[in-house]
C-alpha cells in the first residue's frame, strides 16, 4: 500500500513539475517547445500508467532520450532551414514591436539646464527652463533612487551649487535616475549641464504600421522579409523570425558567393572521408596480415604499440599535431628543415593543408581498421591459404583472391559507418585547422579544409552572421546523406532484431 | 605447421620486423615528443628528444602550481588544468552511471520481452544514431536556453545540460548489452518465474549479476567517450572554470598565445590516465566497438 502510494506521489509530484515548465513555456509564446514537453509528460503517464504497456516502460527513458536530444533537434534543425532565423532575425514579431514601442529619444525642445545642490537633507536637482523652474526632492544619490517626482519651484535652494567636478564624480547615478513632472513627463540626463524630456521614438497606428516621431518616416511590417520597412526600402533593425520557404536553400544554389564554397567545400568533404577510409584501411589490413602472420613473434608488444594512438584521446592528439605542425615552433618542420631545408607552410596553404589533415586523420584511424581487420581475418579457415600455396600464390594473390572477397562482406557496413563518421568529423577540424585557410570572395565564413559539418558550424555560431536558417538548410542536406548512408548500412549489415 | 616453408621466409619475416619496428617509431613520435617538450623549459624551446635541460616548470604549472624560475620569476598556471579534469570526470561519471543505467534496463525488455514496435523503435535507434549531434547544436541550444529560463540547473553554461544531453546517445549501449543479453540462456529467469518471482526480481537477481562484465565495458566506453565529447560540450559551456578537458586544451594553441610546453604537460597528464584505463580494458571494448563503429 506505502508503495502504491510513493508511486503515484512520485508521478503526481513529476507530473505538476513539467506543467509548470509547460504552462510557462506557453506563456511565453514558446509553443514548440511547450508541445514537446506535453507531448514527453503525457506519453510518460500513458505509459507508467497503463498495465498492458510495462514492457514499454523499461524502454521509455531510453526512448525518451533519444527522442528529446537526437530527433526533436533534427526536426526543429528541419524547420529552422525555412526561416531566415539568424543574428538579425532572432525574436517573434510581437518581441520585435515591444523591442521598437519601448525606445525612446530625448527631445530637443523640452530642456532644463540644472543645478545640484548638496543640503542637510541630501542632493537637491533644480531644473531651470523656458517656461517653468522644477525643484526635486532630497536624494541620496547613492544609486538606490531610479526615479524622483519633481515640482515647480520658484526659488533656488539655498547654498552653493556643486561644481562641474563634483557632478562629474555622481555621473553614473545622474543618468540612472528619472525625474517625473507633475504633468507625466519623464526628463533624464542629456549631458553633465541638462535633463531633457524622454519621448517614444515609435508610435503604433492601427494598421500596424509605426512612425518615427522625430524623423516622421512610417514604416510597414513586412512579413515577407521580417522587417519593419518604410517606403523608400529603409528596414529597421532587428527583424523577426518569417518562414521564407525554399530561400536558403535557392541561395545554396544561385548566389555564386555561396555556391562556389559551398562546392568546394562538398567535394573536399567527399574526397576527404573516401581518402580516409581507403588509407585507413590499407594500412590497417597490412597491419593485421602480418600481426597474424605465425612467424612474427612478440605479437602483444606490436598489438599494444600500433594500437596506441586509438588509446590517446583524439582531441589531445588531434592538439598535439597541431603543435607539431607549427609552421615556425613546430617540430616536424624542424626536422624537415634540418633533413631537406624544407619549411613548409602547413596551414596557409590549402593542399598542404590537406595533406597534413589526411596524415593526421589516417594516424587516428588506422587502429581501429587494423582491430577489425584481426577479428575478420580469424575467421577465414587456414586450409584456404594452404590450397593457394600449393597452387603458387604468392602474398599478393593471397590478398586479392582468397582474404579480400572473404571480409568484404562483413567489413563493408562498417567501411560505411566509417564513412559517414569521417564525413562529419567535425572535432578533427575544428582543433586542428579551424577550417583555415579561407575561401576568398566568400560571403560566409568557409574555409579550404572546412567539411560540410564544420562549414555549418562555423555559419551558425561564428563570426557577425550567425545565420542559423542557412545552417539548418545545409544541415538539413547532410542530414539526408546520413540517413541515406544509414540505410543502405542497414540493409547490408542485414541487422535481425 | 604442416605447410612448407619456402626459403625466403627468413628474410620475409626479418623485413616485416624492421618495417614494423621503423612504423611504430613514426606512430609514436608525436606521443614521445610530447612527453620531451613537457619537460623543456619555455614554451618555444627547440631542442632532442632527450631535453639537454630538464625543467619541471611546465609540470608545475599544469598542477596548478606556481612556478619561481631561477632569476626570481613567478608563472602563474595559465589555465586551471585540474579542475577541467574533474569536470571531465564528474560529468562522465554521472553521465555513465545514468546512461548505464537506463539502458541496461530497455536492454532488458530488447532481450526478453515482447511488444508492440519494437523491431521498428530498434532499428530507427540505429539509424538515428548515425546522425552527428553538431549538425542539430542550434536547436539544443535554444532548447537549453528555454529549459534554463525555469529550470536553472539545466540551462545553458550548466554541467546539468551536458549531462542530460549525453542521455541523447544510447542506442549504441543497448544494442551492445542487448546482445550479450541474448547470448545468456533464459531458462533460469523462466525457472525464477515459474516459481513466483516478477519480471522485475528475475531481471534484479538472476540476469543483472550474470552481465556484470558487459556492464563493466559499457560504463568505461561511456565514460570515455563523454570524456572525449567536444561539439556539444564547446556550445554549452562558457566559463572558463566551467570548461570540460575537450573544451578547455585548445587554448592552449591560439596563434596570439602559444603555451606549447605547458600544453604538453597538461596533454600528458590528464591524457596519460584515460589512454592507460583504455589500454587495460581493449580487449572489451573493441568488441564492444566492432559492434557500432563509433571512432576512426
Amino acid at each position: 500500500m506505502t508503495r502504491m502510494i510513493l508511486k503515484w506521489g512520485a508521478l503526481a509530484a513529476l507530473v505538476g513539475m513539467a506543467l509548470y515548465l509547460i504552462l510557462a513555456l506557453y506563456a511565453q509564446q514558446e509553443f514548440v517547445f511547450a508541445m514537446l514537453f506535453l507531448v514527453l509528460t503525457a506519453s510518460a503517464v500513458f505509459v507508467f500508467v497503463n498495465k498492458k504497456l510495462y514492457a514499454h516502460r523499461y524502454i521509455f527513458p531510453a526512448v525518451a532520450g533519444m527522442g528529446v536530444f537526437v530527433i526533436f533537434p533534427l526536426m526543429y534543425t528541419v524547420g529552422i532551414g525555412f526561416t531566415n532565423y539568424s543574428a538579425s532575425n532572432l525574436l517573434s514579431f510581437e518581441q520585435v514591436k515591444d523591442n521598437l514601442m519601448d525606445r525612446t529619444y530625448q527631445s530637443d525642445s523640452v530642456r532644463y539646464n540644472y543645478e545640484l545642490f548638496n543640503t542637510d537633507a541630501g542632493y537637491v536637482i533644480y531644473l531651470e527652463g523656458k517656461h517653468q523652474n522644477l525643484v526635486s526632492a532630497p536624494l541620496a544619490l547613492d544609486g538606490s533612487d531610479t526615479s524622483a517626482p519633481v515640482l515647480p519651484a520658484s526659488d533656488k535652494p539655498a547654498g552653493e551649487p556643486l561644481a562641474i567636478r563634483d557632478i562629474i564624480q555622481l555621473r553614473s547615478e545622474l543618468s540612472e535616475l528619472d525625474l517625473l513632472t507633475e504633468d507625466g513627463r519623464e526628463l533624464s540626463m542629456a549631458s553633465l549641464r541638462a535633463f531633457a524630456a524622454i519621448n517614444a521614438q515609435f508610435t503604433l497606428h492601427d494598421n500596424g504600421s509605426i512612425t518615427n516621431n522625430q524623423t516622421d518616416v512610417t514604416y510597414f511590417p513586412d512579413h515577407d522579409t521580417g522587417f519593419y520597412r518604410s517606403a523608400e526600402g529603409q528596414t529597421l533593425s532587428p527583424g523577426w523570425t518569417v518562414n521564407i520557404g525554399w530561400d536558403n536553400y535557392l541561395k545554396v544554389v544561385s548566389d555564386p558567393s555561396i555556391r562556389g564554397p559551398f562546392f568546394e567545400i562538398f567535394v573536399w568533404t567527399l574526397s576527404f572521408a573516401v581518402a580516409t577510409v581507403v588509407f585507413t584501411l590499407a594500412l590497417g589490413l597490412l597491419l593485421a596480415n602480418l600481426l597474424q602472420w605465425d612467424q612474427i613473434r612478440g605479437k602483444g608488444f606490436y598489438r599494444t604499440m600500433l594500437i596506441l594512438p586509438y588509446a590517446v584521446p583524439a582531441f589531445i592528439s588531434i592538439l598535439v599535431f597541431k603543435g607539431l605542425f607549427n609552421q615556425n615552433f613546430g617540430e616536424i618542420n624542424l626536422v624537415l628543415e634540418g633533413l631537406f631545408g624544407l619549411r613548409p607552410d602547413w596551414f596557409s596553404d590549402p593542399a598542404l593543408a590537406r595533406t597534413m589533415i589526411l596524415i593526421v586523420n589516417t594516424w587516428l584511424g588506422y587502429p581501429y581498421m587494423m582491430l577489425l581487420c584481426m577479428g575478420l581475418l580469424q575467421a577465414i579457415p587456414r586450409d584456404l591459404y594452404e590450397a593457394s600455396a600449393m597452387d603458387g600464390a604468392g602474398p599478393v594473390n593471397n590478398l586479392f583472391n582468397v582474404t579480400l572477397p572473404l571480409i568484404i562482406k562483413p567489413l563493408m557496413p562498417l567501411l560505411i559507418a566509417s564513412f559517414a563518421f569521417n564525413f562529419n568529423n567535425f572535432v578533427l577540424i575544428a582543433l586542428l585547422t579551424g577550417g583555415a585557410p579561407d575561401i576568398i570572395g566568400a560571403s560566409t565564413p568557409a574555409g579550404t579544409t572546412d567539411l560540410l559539418v564544420s562549414y555549418t558550424y562555423r555559419i551558425a555560431f561564428q563570426d557577425s552572421g550567425q545565420n542559423f536558417g542557412l545552417a539548418a538548410a545545409i544541415a538539413t542536406a547532410i542530414f539526408l546523406v546520413v540517413g541515406a548512408l544509414s540505410l543502405i548500412n542497414l540493409k547490408l549489415s542485414k541487422v535481425k532484431v | 605447421m604442416a605447410m612448407v616453408q619456402p626459403r625466403s621466409t627468413k628474410y620475409r619475416v626479418l623485413a616485416s620486423h624492421l618495417g614494423m619496428l621503423g612504423f611504430i617509431v613514426i606512430i609514436l613520435f608525436p606521443l614521445l615528443m610530447v612527453i620531451s617538450i613537457s619537460f623543456r623549459s619555455g614554451n618555444f624551446a627547440a631542442g632532442s628528444l632527450l631535453p639537454e635541460n630538464p625543467s619541471l616548470e611546465h609540470w608545475y604549472l599544469a598542477l596548478g602550481i606556481p612556478y619561481t624560475g631561477e632569476d626570481g620569476t613567478v608563472t602563474q598556471p595559465p589555465f586551471p588544468v585540474l579542475l577541467w579534469l574533474w569536470n571531465s570526470i564528474k560529468i562522465a561519471v554521472i553521465s555513465s552511471v545514468m546512461i548505464l543505467a537506463l539502458s541496461t534496463t530497455s536492454a532488458y525488455a530488447f532481450a526478453r520481452m515482447r511488444f508492440a514496435g519494437k523491431g521498428f523503435v530498434l532499428k530507427s535507434m540505429l539509424i538515428f544514431q548515425m546522425f552527428p549531434p553538431v549538425l542539430s547544436l542550434v536547436a539544443l541550444y535554444a532548447l537549453f536556453d528555454q529549459i534554463g529560463n525555469h529550470v536553472s540547473w539545466l540551462g545553458l553554461n550548466t554541467h546539468g545540460a551536458v549531462i542530460v544531453a549525453s542521455l541523447g546517445g544510447m542506442a549504441l549501449h543497448i544494442w551492445t548489452i542487448k546482445g550479450y543479453f541474448d547470448s545468456i540462456d533464459r531458462s533460469l529467469e523462466e525457472a525464477a518465474i515459474v516459481d513466483g518471482a516478477t519480471t522485475w526480481q528475475a531481471f534484479r537477481y538472476i540476469l543483472l549479476p550474470l552481465s556484470v562484465p558487459i556492464l563493466v565495458v559499457v560504463f568505461i566506453l561511456a565514460f570515455i567517450m563523454t570524456i572525449m565529447e567536444y561539439p556539444m560540450a564547446s556550445v554549452l559551456l562558457v566559463d572558463t572554470d566551467k570548461l570540460t578537458l575537450a573544451v578547455g586544451a585548445q587554448q592552449y594553441l591560439y596563434e596570439q598565445n602559444y603555451l606549447w610546453g605547458d600544453f604538453a604537460a597538461a596533454a600528458v597528464l590528464s591524457g596519460l590516465p584515460i589512454t592507460l584505463i583504455f589500454l587495460y580494458c581493449q580487449k572489451w571494448i573493441v568488441g564492444g566497438l566492432t559492434a557500432g563503429g563509433v571512432k576512426g
